[in-house]
């Protein structure tokens, strides 16, 4: 055979096999018309001639034989009628079988067979046994094939099936079982058998041939399924006994893996739940290279979908130790399987782990057996090729998560977290994100530290860097998400009782502390404010018991605030962790712990002193610190002077001059807090006010210098505001004039300012809506309005 | 003119009758020239009654010197044409020497006669059995008229037939094991039979089961032996493997057999054979050849095979 013109020379001889049929059947009908059975008989042998030819593959022959097909339908129908031909259907019987070619006569006694089961002359279980043997007689396997699937064809409608004509008398299911058994196991044979028919190097399409031709083979199975007398008994001892040891021996990897499959899909699952050891136990004796994994798993999900679809079922599934089996049979599969890719093998265990999640959710250590055995099969299995089968392993890890909302079920899963350390760093992590995403999607509370330990110890890929992974690799973006992902986490840990949610804290806190310089400014603010939220509840709480025994006291909770943000400093991340520390002495001041408050600025002014050297940012420190220390009122006179003195201090030694201004004047409102009384200090607020005059001046005179012109008038307006606001406080320093005589000052800065421009409302319009706020002060009259009385514009 | 051709005209018209002609079953029987024609059947020890008649042509007398009618059984070998061998002679006068003037009967028999052979008719033989009617004259001639029938004789079903097994084969290449039911068939048998693959080494195309018919004549050194193929039945088709086994269903009734004749006469002999033809892709024969006999059975103790 010429490869090339192959096909060309395929679709000819599949055109002559045509045209064959045609003339031939013109001929039958000719013969059929007038009655003629010597005639008709003879056309069909010659059309049915056609069907001889070893030249077409499976799906050209297919379509010769549907055209012979349709004539035999013809041919049979005559053969009903006997007052037309005059035979009766015994001596038809015998008559078709003198054809010489033995696959016409084979096709004719089918025919024939037909008709005489349909007379009842003789048992239907008599014929169909006859015709099956026979049958045998053609050995060529897609001829033989087509054959017998025209004998299953023509008896489907005629076998003794409970309720049908034919049954009784003799005819009992089993007969009809047995009969379609035994078509099966020959057409499994010859379908087998194919492959060896062509020399090797076509060995590839011989394989695509057969596979065309599988469902002639299982359509047999299909057709059992279909008789209703086939119960479970008959199916249990009869059918899959029969139909297993076929699949066993024709040692045919193909077949092994079709049948095992099409067996799944035709029978209820009823029945394989029934028959699940014995359906099961043929599994490792199928051929090492049979894809099983396949297979298994699509037994798991039918079993599973049946299970979901009536709850009342679940006592079948434990009675029958559904998973125990399916467990037992997978492990033996794996082990017999001794090539099966690492993926396959998880693959199985997946699908294992779906359907126990799905058939049992409840048994939770069934997960954990499953779990179990994968951790068996990784231990020893270098990470490169559990690499392979990622995906499968996170699958597998993804399962309980998707099935329990409540990640902290998984978390029970004492095998979980040693499935996971056989995955690889990167796998590792987006496993870790799955788990986080789970919790986050879920709003679950992991509320125990013993959770929060196994918990973290399962998303420790985030937390650290594992072996031989390091973080330099990673796109920022991808890092940042993740660590924000764990921030995030933090918040899901939470327990009303104060001292669990300190373990709780410890807990995460030591698994976060090993993070490392990048991963630190992520992960320490969550903690603390998680912290910080406890001191507050546990405060509330126990504002009047104080507990000292108790572990969770604030005393305690802040020296473990101290310690974490003090790992900030390794980072390091000084403008962060000044913050943390304002945050904590704030929280300090709110549960009235003057030392601990205290101990907290030191840090954050030893910070500013020591890490913070960007002027930038140390403005920015400066007025955070300022903004804290405004608002506490835990500190006694002498700590308060000296944390004043500090800032004040370094407000004025800021390197720019309007910075400098600014926090002057802002330290101002340290001197002037308008809840204490204790702490308004009039004469010390006017001594910043004036020093940040000073400043400002400075500022301006230094601009002129600098570059020719004065700088905005900005800086005194903003002192005037200062001025208005202690005003208005009642701060008897600020006298009228004074906030006159710097309104008079700006105007005059802005006189010389603008040469070229006479001063009007529009060119500031911050002074002017200054202006007009003291105006309006003035006419709203009142206690008000009288003490801007004194101030003329 | 009329004469002249009247005179090469047989003087009469001369015809034999079967006293139970009605009854007696027809069976086809070729003719030389091939035509076939039906003639009645008789088995040994049959009466043969009949009647000959003697017709002459009108207005015209024949004048005979006896009338006498044989029943002659022949053997013609062909390559000895026109020389018949009677086996069987029987003679019968009919008429002692006279002249007959208008249509005579003559009632004859032959009682019980023995006819041992079946009529035959093969490739380089014939057997028949002929009545033949004399009506001897002087002169122009004698008058010769041949009366054709055929014998067939049944056979009592055999009391020992035994089935044919046999394991053949060609080392490591091809055993099988083939079994026919019986070794007697009767010519409406149906061969019931298996053969077993027992190793395969050899990539089958087809198998066929032929029915092969062995005329032998003469003997001794002269013995000529003729051999033809009068059934090629398809068993198989394609390649089986090991322990396949593929059924034998051949029915007989198509083909025109004959019974297995032994020894007729010592004059020739028909056997038949049933040759098991396997043949392989390269369309090379593989074959093995078993004698069976056939027997014909009496009609009324045949029964249709079931199935």
């Amino acid at each position: 055979m010429v490869i090339v013109n192959g096909m060309e020379d395929e679709d000819k001889w599949l055109a002559e096999g045509i045209a064959g049929i045609q003339h031939n059947a013109v001929c039958l009908h000719r013969a059929l018309d007038s009655d003629n059975l010597r005639d008709a008989l003879k056309y069909a042998a010659q059309l049915l001639s056609e069907l001889r030819t070893s030249r077409l593959s499976p799906h050209k022959y297919y379509e010769l034989y549907m055209r012979a097909f349709d004539e035999m339908r013809r041919l049979e129908i005559f053969f009903k009628e006997e007052d037309r031909h005059g035979c009766s259907v015994v001596d038809l019987h015998e008559l078709v079988q003198h054809a010489g070619n033995v696959l016409p006569r084979l096709y004719l006694l089918c025919t024939v067979g037909s008709v005489y089961i349909k007379s009842k002359e003789a048992l239907a279980k008599d014929v169909l046994k006859d015709l099956v043997e026979m049958c045998r007689a053609v050995q060529h396997p897609v001829r033989g094939l087509f054959l017998r699937s025209y004998l299953a064809q023509i008896s489907r409608d005629k076998l003794p099936d409970i309720g049908s004509e034919f049954e009784g008398e003799g005819d009992t299911v089993m007969d009809a079982v047995e009969f379609v058994l035994q078509n099966f196991t020959e057409m499994n044979k010859l379908w087998v058998r194919m492959q060896h028919q062509g020399p090797f190097i076509e060995k590839q399409k011989l394989e695509k041939e057969r596979n065309e031709l599988r469902d002639l083979v299982g359509k047999n199975l299909h057709v059992i399924s279909q008789i209703e007398g086939v119960d479970l008994d008959i199916y249990r001892d009869t059918v899959l006994p029969k139909v297993l040891e076929q699949i066993i021996n024709c040692k045919d990897e193909l077949a092994q893996y079709y049948l095992m499959d099409c067996m799944i899909q035709v029978f209820p699952d009823e029945y394989h739940l029934k028959t699940l050891e014995t359906l099961l136990g043929a599994c490792p004796q199928l051929l090492p290279t049979v894809d099983l994994k396949t297979v298994l798993s699509q037994l798991m999900e039918r079993l599973s979908n049946y299970a979901s679809s009536n709850p009342e079922l679940l006592p079948e599934f434990l009675q029958v130790e559904a998973f125990s089996k399916l467990s037992n049979a997978i492990g033996k599969v794996i082990a017999a399987q001794v090539d099966m890719p690492i993926v396959g093998t998880f693959t199985l265990y997946v699908s294992l782990l779906t359907f126990t999640l799905r058939v049992h959710p409840d048994q939770l250590d069934y997960v954990d057996q499953v779990l179990g055995s994968c951790v068996k099969k990784l231990s020893g299995k270098p990470k490169a090729e559990v690499s392979k089968a990622t995906k499968q392993v996170i699958a597998l890890l993804s399962a309980p998560l998707d099935k329990y909302d409540d990640i902290v079920r998984a978390l029970t899963l004492s095998n979980y977290p040693r499935v996971m350390d056989h995955l690889d760093s990167g796998p590792n992590k987006v496993m870790a994100m799955v788990i986080i995403n789970s919790i986050m999607k879920n709003k679950t509370c992991v509320s125990t530290s013993d959770k929060v330990e196994v918990l973290f110890e399962l998303i420790k890929g985030l937390l650290k860097d594992l072996d031989g992974a390091s973080t330099e690799e990673l796109d920022d973006e991808d890092f940042n998400e993740e660590q924000n992902s764990v921030a995030c986490l933090m918040h899901m840990l939470y327990n009303d009782d104060p001292e669990e949610m300190l373990k709780i804290i410890c807990t995460v806190w030591k698994h976060v502390v090993v993070g490392g310089s990048r991963r630190l400014p992520f992960t320490v603010p969550p903690l603390v404010f998680s912290a910080l939220k406890l001191v507050r509840r546990v405060q509330s709480q126990d504002g009047d018991v104080t507990d000292e025994e108790s572990p969770a006291t604030p005393r305690k909770i802040f020296q473990l605030l101290s310690q974490i943000i003090d790992a900030l400093s390794a980072v390091p991340a000084p403008e962060l962790a000044l913050r943390l520390y304002l945050q904590c002495a704030e929280a300090a001041n709110d549960c009235e712990l003057e030392p601990v408050a205290y101990d907290l600025f030191t840090q954050a002014f030893v910070l500013y002193e020591e890490e913070i050297v960007d002027s930038k940012a140390q403005v920015v420190a400066i007025h955070l610190i300022i903004g804290t220390l405004q608002r506490m009122h835990v500190f006694g006179v002498e700590n308060r002077d000296t944390l004043t003195h500090k800032a004040t201090g370094y407000s004025a030694k800021l390197l720019k001059k309007p910075d400098q201004c600014r926090a002057v004047y802002a330290c101002s409102h340290l001197f002037w807090i308008d809840d204490q009384d204790s702490n308004k200090d009039g004469e010390r607020v006017l001594l910043c006010l004036k020093r940040s005059l000073r400043i400002a001046n400075a500022a301006q005179q230094m601009s002129n210098v600098t570059r020719g012109i004065s700088g905005p008038v900005t800086l005194f307006v903003e002192i005037l505001n200062k001025y208005i606001y202690f005003f208005e406080k009642g701060n008897p320093q600020i006298s009228p004039s004074a906030i006159q005589d710097l309104i008079e000052l700006i105007k005059t800065e802005l006189q010389s300012d603008g040469i070229t421009l006479p001063w009007s409302p529009a060119l500031d319009p911050f002074l002017t809506s200054t202006l007009r706020y003291i105006k309006f002060q003035k006419q709203k009259g009142g206690a008000m309005g009288e003490k801007y009385g004194a101030i003329k514009l | 003119m009329n004469f002249i051709i009247d005179a090469f005209k047989p003087a009469c018209h001369v015809s034999v009758t079967f006293a139970d002609a009605k009854l007696r079953k027809q069976v086809a029987l070729k003719k030389e020239n091939g035509q076939t024609e039906m003639v009645p059947l008789f088995r040994s020890q049959d009466n043969i009654i009949g009647t000959v008649s003697v017709e002459p042509v009108p207005g015209r007398k024949v004048e005979h010197k006896g009338i006498k009618v044989e029943l002659l059984g022949q053997i013609e070998m062909y390559s000895d044409r026109g020389n018949f061998y009677d086996f069987t002679s029987l003679v019968r006068e009919l008429d002692i020497p006279g002249e007959i003037y208008e249509k005579k009967d003559f009632p004859f028999e032959f009682s019980t006669v023995e006819m041992p052979y079946e009529t035959y008719s093969g490739i380089n033989v014939r057997l028949r059995y002929v009545l033949k009617v004399t009506i001897t004259r002087g002169y122009p001639g004698s008058i010769v008229q041949f009366q054709d029938f055929v014998v067939r004789n049944n056979s009592p079903s055999p009391s020992i037939n035994n089935s044919i097994k046999m394991e053949v084969g060609i080392e490591d290449c091809l055993h099988i094991e083939f079994e026919y039911n019986k070794s007697k068939y009767h010519l409406k048998d149906v061969i019931i039979g298996k053969i077993y693959f027992l190793l395969v080494r050899i990539k089958m195309k087809n198998m066929d089961l032929e029915i092969r018919r062995r005329e032998s004549t003469g003997s001794g050194t002269s013995t000529h032996v003729e051999t033809e193929t009068l059934a090629k039945y398809e068993l198989m088709d394609g390649a089986p493997v090991r322990g396949e086994s593929i059924p034998i269903r051949l029915f007989l009734s198509p083909y025109e057999l004959t019974p297995t004749y032994r020894n007729t006469n010592n004059k020739f002999s028909v056997k038949y054979y049933l040759n098991l033809v396997l043949v392989d892709e390269e369309d090379r024969r593989y074959f093995k050849q078993q004698e069976i006999t056939i027997y014909r059975l009496a009609e009324s103790s045949e029964q249709a095979e079931a199935l």
